[in-house]
């Protein structure tokens, strides 16, 4: 890793650090409940930036993977298995440790999955489902990739609405903490709203140094060759398909997780968030931050989504992005961040280009 | 099941079917001259219901759909204008993302200007409990209308495409944009046009549907979503076989019901979308070696 990128992440810990340090001298530590919901967001934006930014595919259902990982840990550790109890497979589970009893409000013992293992067949099924839709889906472009993976984030939200399990309209209350190390939970505890603040930008850390490793390895490298033009990057040798597969079941995987913990966060899950308005508001701040960049996105990301869970926008929530949205493809496709607002100013006051502007560009 | 029961279904099918299609067909006409899906194109539907459903209150019905559709073709054009027009060869990813931005627009203005609540245009002829009796099963009289409407509109079009020199216009545009141009043909002007035509069409599929569907401003996206099914089921940029494509759906989403739960409707039509997509994406009356040529 460069020490460019070194500094970067080092100054994102600096500043999640200072930003508890301020909230906690100027009392105003709700602010923390927003921020940790944040870098869970923000773990799904920065996996959506790879496939979107690094590989060029767009993909609007990845609120889909965000519910497929939600629905399947809320729905394993809130069910309560008491009343299988004689089924022998139920009886495996509980012998090897899977299954765990807690008691819930009324003092009545509940019996139901361990979040760990949860976790873990989420993610597995995040994994497998991404993998079998990834393999027909990510061999068309353009129009029809976002047909087909807006119908995938379609039929996601249909079932979750029409399956009695995963609570249909209502959703799925009543999470239990995920309980990651002893004494180290993620819940939406009042206690525990620190050390719950920098398990999720812990997370958002770690995910951001392997996707850093990840564009700086060959595998990078080949998705940005994909970006720039599929048909040379084969002629080149590169697998194509693969690549894309890779990328597409790795930023589903970064989805489900964002899920889990969010999920497990907020203790419960609704249809809303597999909904298609949630998959077109990450499109939207990925491509709004500028999509060949982590930064970019994580930032913008932090700040929309500041916004909005503070109700800043009120009920013109999904205006603000949709006028965003548009505004940022019209006048600059390649995020705001990017936009070169100097030398854009320069060439508006001074119509000829400095000299060393070409020398720069090309290198 | 019974014959009774069975043209019932049918009749459902065939409703929603030649909507589907409708919408299908707006989306060609835009593809057709500029090579963009339109994102949006549902929400022209549901301003047209909307549309008109507001002009009822002052008008009679038949002037307040004219006015319906009049206004959803000068917003078509506006946004054509706005959004696009002035673009120079944006790439596919863009034109989605702006698309998609146009529709969430429409659709939240539509939720403040509207509300949340649920409305209908009347009856065309007489009300909800009358009916005409086809085939032994009792239909509603507004069937009949959104038939009649939709196959009007099928027919007009392809007389408009084949024998009017802007209909021709229009398809020397989508065959050839630069040897349009050098014809003397004003392409922009063209595309314009195909936004207003294509709101205008699904403006008026939006009054004829609303007194049996009803209008929300949400109601849109599912409607954008089954026409563009359709679009690819007959083969993107055919609109004839569009209208074969969307009876196709409409009759197997209308049977399903009777084996499978409502609530999974929608997907099962999006998954027939998935099949279709993934084992023969220039649909099942388009020519593969075609459809290799054209840009998606």
């Amino acid at each position: 890793m460069s020490t460019k990128n070194i500094f970067h992440l080092a100054a994102l810990a600096a500043l999640v650090i200072l930003v508890q340090m301020g909230t906690a001298w100027t009392e105003t530590g709700y602010y923390l409940t927003q921020l940790t919901m944040i870098a869970y967001y923000s773990l799904l934006i920065i996996g959506l930036c790879m496939l979107m930014g690094y590989a060029g595919q767009i993909s609007l259902g990845h609120a889909g993977f965000f519910g497929i990982g939600g629905y399947i840990s809320a729905a394993l550790t809130s069910h309560n298995f008491a009343p299988y109890q004689s089924n022998p497979f139920v009886n495996f589970l509980i012998s090897n440790g899977l299954l765990v009893g807690r008691t819930d409000l009324y003092g009545e013992t509940l019996l139901s999955f361990h979040p760990w293992p949860a976790c873990i067949i989420a993610i597995s099924f995040t994994f497998i489902t991404a993998f079998i839709i990834g393999i027909p889906v990510l061999k068309l472009k353009g129009h029809y990739l976002a047909m087909a993976t807006l119908g995938f984030g379609i039929i996601i939200y249909r079932v979750v609405l029409a399956t009695e399990a995963f609570g249909e309209a209502d959703g799925l209350s009543e999470v239990p903490g995920f309980e990651l190390l002893p004494g180290l939970v993620v819940s939406g505890d009042f206690d525990a709203r620190i050390e719950n603040y920098y398990i999720a930008w812990g997370f958002v850390l770690l995910g951001i140094v392997l996707l850093l490793n990840l564009t700086n390895s060959r595998v990078g490298r080949a998705l940005r060759a994909i970006h720039g033009s599929e048909e040379a990057a084969q002629a080149m040798g590169v697998n194509t398909a693969r690549y894309k597969l890779y990328i597409f079941v790795l930023s589903a995987v970064f989805a489900a997780l964002a899920g889990v913990f969010l999920t497990h966060y907020n203790g419960g899950v609704g249809p809303s968030e597999t909904g298609i308005m949630k998959s077109v508001r990450y499109v939207a701040i990925v491509s709004i931050g500028g999509m060949a960049n982590i930064w970019g996105p994580l930032i913008m990301g932090v700040i929309l989504n500041f916004m909005s869970l503070r109700g800043l926008l009120g009920s013109y929530d999904d205006v603000v992005f949709g006028v965003i949205l548009i505004l940022v493809m019209l006048f600059a496709p390649h995020g705001i961040l990017r936009l070169n607002v100097w030398s854009r100013l320069r060439l508006f006051f001074f119509p000829t280009p400095a000299k060393s502007s070409p020398l720069k560009e090309n290198q | 099941m019974t014959t009774a029961l069975f043209a019932q279904y049918l009749f459902a099918g065939i409703t929603y079917g030649i909507l589907y299609a409708i919408v299908a067909i707006g989306f060609n006409i835009i593809y057709n001259t500029t090579g963009i899906i339109n994102f949006a194109q549902g929400e022209f539907v549901m301003l047209g219901g909307m549309i008109a459903i507001t002009f009822n209150a002052l008008f009679p019905l038949p002037v307040a759909i004219i006015l319906a559709v009049m206004t959803t073709m000068l917003i078509g054009a506006a946004i054509e204008m706005i959004f696009i027009r002035w673009l120079d060869s944006p790439s596919v990813l863009r034109m989605i993302i702006i698309t998609i931005g146009i529709s969430i627009l429409i659709r939240e203005l539509a939720l403040h200007i509207w509300g949340e609540s649920v409305r209908a245009l009347p009856y065309f002829q007489g009300n909800e409990i009358s009916s005409v009796r086809i085939l032994g099963t009792n239909i509603s009289p507004q069937v009949l209308w959104v038939i009649g409407t939709c196959s009007v509109i099928v027919v007009c079009l392809s007389i408009f495409f084949k024998f009017t020199s802007l209909g021709r216009e229009m398809r020397a545009c989508s065959a050839n944009r630069v040897a349009a141009t050098l014809c003397g043909i004003d392409t922009k002007n063209m595309i314009t046009f195909s936004f207003m035509l294509s709101a205008g069409i699904g403006a008026l599929a939006g009054c004829v549907m609303s007194p049996i569907t009803y209008t929300q401003y949400d109601g849109g996206t599912g409607m954008a979503i089954k026409g563009f099914t359709v679009a690819i089921l007959g083969g993107l940029g055919n609109s004839m076989a569009a209208v074969a494509a969307g009876l196709l759906l409409g009759i197997i989403e209308a049977f399903s019901i009777s084996v499978v739960p409502l609530a999974f409707q929608d997907a099962i039509s999006i998954s027939i979308l998935l099949i279709i997509l993934f084992i023969r994406p220039h649909g099942i009356f388009g020519r593969s070696d075609i459809a290799r040529l054209k840009e998606f």
